[in-house]
């Protein structure tokens, strides 16, 4: 579906369209089609349309913000003031921020209109956002089709109608990835660009926000709105933020793309590799220099990022105790479970026909949980989905004693390499093209028995998040299967402008 | 290397996760084949390699000490699945 971009919007409300009409457009769809589709967990309409008034004058007397004319969803991840933030998770169902993420507040001083809060898999951990307490979202294009993931309601959103802008968060292709499954645009920022204030953790040295649109400039005007430095985010870089119009209307000359061998192999489509291949050619001919580069570590991407990542994922998510917020297990259950453990536990100590037995038993006893740390248990294990609990068992493993410096100080390692094979490339070309995914949206349920076939979807895109450098995704035609494709550009460290330089030119072919 | 039935059993104790026994199954099949998948790594000579925990280098960053509004304590305590009216409330600990 194409919808007038967030300028055009503005434009014909300047020009006397009714904002909130199209506003009212935008709840219709969500009517009409989220039923189906399951992307829009929760609206705020009436606050919407109050706001699309506001801003309607604002529009005509000259005084609105950058973003007036955006009407966004919200990946449910990512703090906004008051409302739920259930992180797709049973531990969060009923938890309402009490504060608004520093991306949210930038959004609201551009006068963007935040509609809608979006699917997502459990703690952004999944790749098809399949692993929701909401049930699976389906892709608008194909609705027997995965959205992919984790910011599959974000990339859904936009395709089907429901915001012209989204925001989402990659750990490891969050966005990208999706944004490919469903025929938009999809911006990763260099880790440090946007602030992660307000967004719940799951990897807090890979996440990163950043917007889903239906155009690249769009993209832009959303990333020029939350980039930049927050004191509120430590890890936030102090880099100043470009104008990023600025690359919109580059032409190829002189555009140094690189092509790595290591992204094209075995497992890519044999469409999706001509369809990219194809872009590039037409970029050459437009001007742009191809260089054949190498990453030679890209293939070490998905064993490092699945040590590091569920390791900070073990460590974020130690935080869901049922003490402070979020789900507690029944506590007289737990008590009376407590009680009749104990109880079991003394019968055999006194029915122990030896004493090895005995102090077996003893042991037991002596080991049995609190009172608080059965509660805990009980809490977590209600609270979180399987693939959660996965990640957080196999984070705890890789850093326990023993394994640490196999598996975590091991994979460190490993990460500096990717990286290092990214600042060399770097020294010869601007941006790195390559296909977003290996495939194209695939069936719902396809890949819930395998875990590794499913992380082995992030494949090309993972390798951006190891190494903090930037990456977008752009739809680039569709497959004979009928769904889109999407092309990556990964871009230096900060310099998202080659990347909205790269897709804008391809946008245009 | 593999993992047994008890090596899941005392990891789910760490991460304070509690597991059935069905699920104990799972976790066990599940971790071998992503720790055996991880493997891959030991491929790769290391031996020089400072690990690398930022990608990022930040340079020291002191904000100013200056006073804020901190949240009150009827929002902080407002999520809180059992309160009074100034503390978080958990199972009595000590008996």
């Amino acid at each position: 579906m194409k919808l007038l971009d967030i300028s055009q919007t503005r434009e014909q409300v300047r020009s006397g369209h009714s904002f909130q009409q199209t506003v009212s457009q935008y709840i219709e769809r969500i009517d009409n089609s989220n039923p189906g589709l399951n992307i829009v967990l929760r609206d705020a309409r009436d606050e919407a349309l109050v706001q699309a008034e506001q801003i309607e004058k604002k529009i005509r007397d000259g005084s609105a913000g950058k973003l007036a004319g955006a009407i966004m969803g919200i990946k449910d991840v990512i703090c906004e003031k008051g409302k739920i933030v259930s992180c797709g998770s049973n531990m969060l169902r009923d938890f309402h921020s009490v504060y608004d993420a520093s991306v949210i507040q930038r959004l609201k001083n551009e006068d963007a209109i935040l509609l809608s809060r979006l699917n997502m898999d459990e703690f952004a951990m999944g790749s098809s956002t399949e692993n929701s307490i909401w049930g699976a979202s389906k892709n608008p294009l194909d609705p027997s089709r995965v959205t992919g993931g984790s910011s599959g309601g974000s990339a859904a959103a936009v395709a089907a109608g429901f915001a012209n802008a989204t925001l989402g968060s990659d750990t490891g292709g969050s966005i990208r990835q999706p944004a490919a499954y469903c025929g938009v645009v999809g911006l990763k920022p260099s880790y440090g660009r946007v602030s992660r204030y307000g967004l719940v953790a799951y990897a807090s040295s890979f996440d990163s926000i950043g917007p889903l649109t239906n155009t690249v400039e769009d993209a832009a005007k959303v990333l020029q709105a939350i980039a930049g430095r927050d004191d509120f985010d430590g890890t936030s870089a102090f880099e100043s933020v470009p104008d990023y119009s600025d690359a919109l209307n580059e032409s190829a000359k002189g555009l140094r793309i690189g092509v790595p061998e290591e992204y094209f192999g075995e497992g890519l489509d044999p469409e999706i590799r001509e369809n990219v291949l194809s872009r590039v050619n037409q970029l050459e001919k437009d001007g742009a220099t191809i260089v054949p580069i190498h990453l030679p570590h890209m293939k070490y991407g998905i064993a490092t990022y699945y040590v590091l990542a569920t390791a900070e994922a073990s460590s974020n998510l130690a935080r869901f105790d049922g003490v402070k917020y979020g789900h507690r297990a029944d506590q007289l259950k737990v008590r009376e479970a407590l009680r009749e453990e104990e109880k079991f536990l003394k019968d055999q100590i006194k029915q122990a026909k030896s004493d090895t037995d005995k102090s077996l038993w003893s042991t037991k006893l002596e080991k049995m949980d609190s009172p608080l740390v059965r509660l805990y248990k009980e809490t977590r294990g209600e609270g979180f989905g399987m693939e959660v609990k996965r990640r957080i068992m196999l984070g705890t493993y890789v850093l326990s004693a023993g394994y640490y410096d196999a598996y975590y100080g091991k994979a460190q390692r490993i990460r500096r390499l990717i990286q290092k094979d990214f600042i060399e490339a770097f020294k010869n070309v601007d941006v790195i093209v390559s296909p977003t995914a290996p495939t194209t949206a695939f069936k719902l349920g396809s890949n819930q028995d395998d875990p590794i076939q499913m992380y082995l979807n992030d494949i090309y895109t993972i390798s951006a998040n190891l190494a903090g450098v930037c990456g977008i995704s752009v739809p680039s035609g569709l497959h004979s299967d009928g769904m889109p494709i999407g092309l990556q550009f990964m871009a230096n460290a900060f310099d998202e402008k080659s990347l909205i330089r790269a897709g804008r030119l391809v946008e245009l072919q | 290397m593999s993992v047994s039935k008890d090596d899941v059993a005392y990891m789910a104790n760490l991460a304070r996760l509690k597991v059935t026994d069905s699920e104990i199954e799972q976790f066990q099949s599940d971790m071998n084949k992503i720790l055996g998948y991880m493997e891959l790594l030991n491929q790769v000579d290391t031996s020089n390699v400072e690990p690398l925990d930022h990608v990022i280098e930040l340079p020291p960053n002191y904000r100013k000490d200056v006073a804020f509004e901190p949240l009150d304590h009827d929002e902080a305590l407002k999520n809180a699945p059992d309160a009074d009216s100034d503390y978080f409330r958990v199972p009595r600990v000590i008996e």
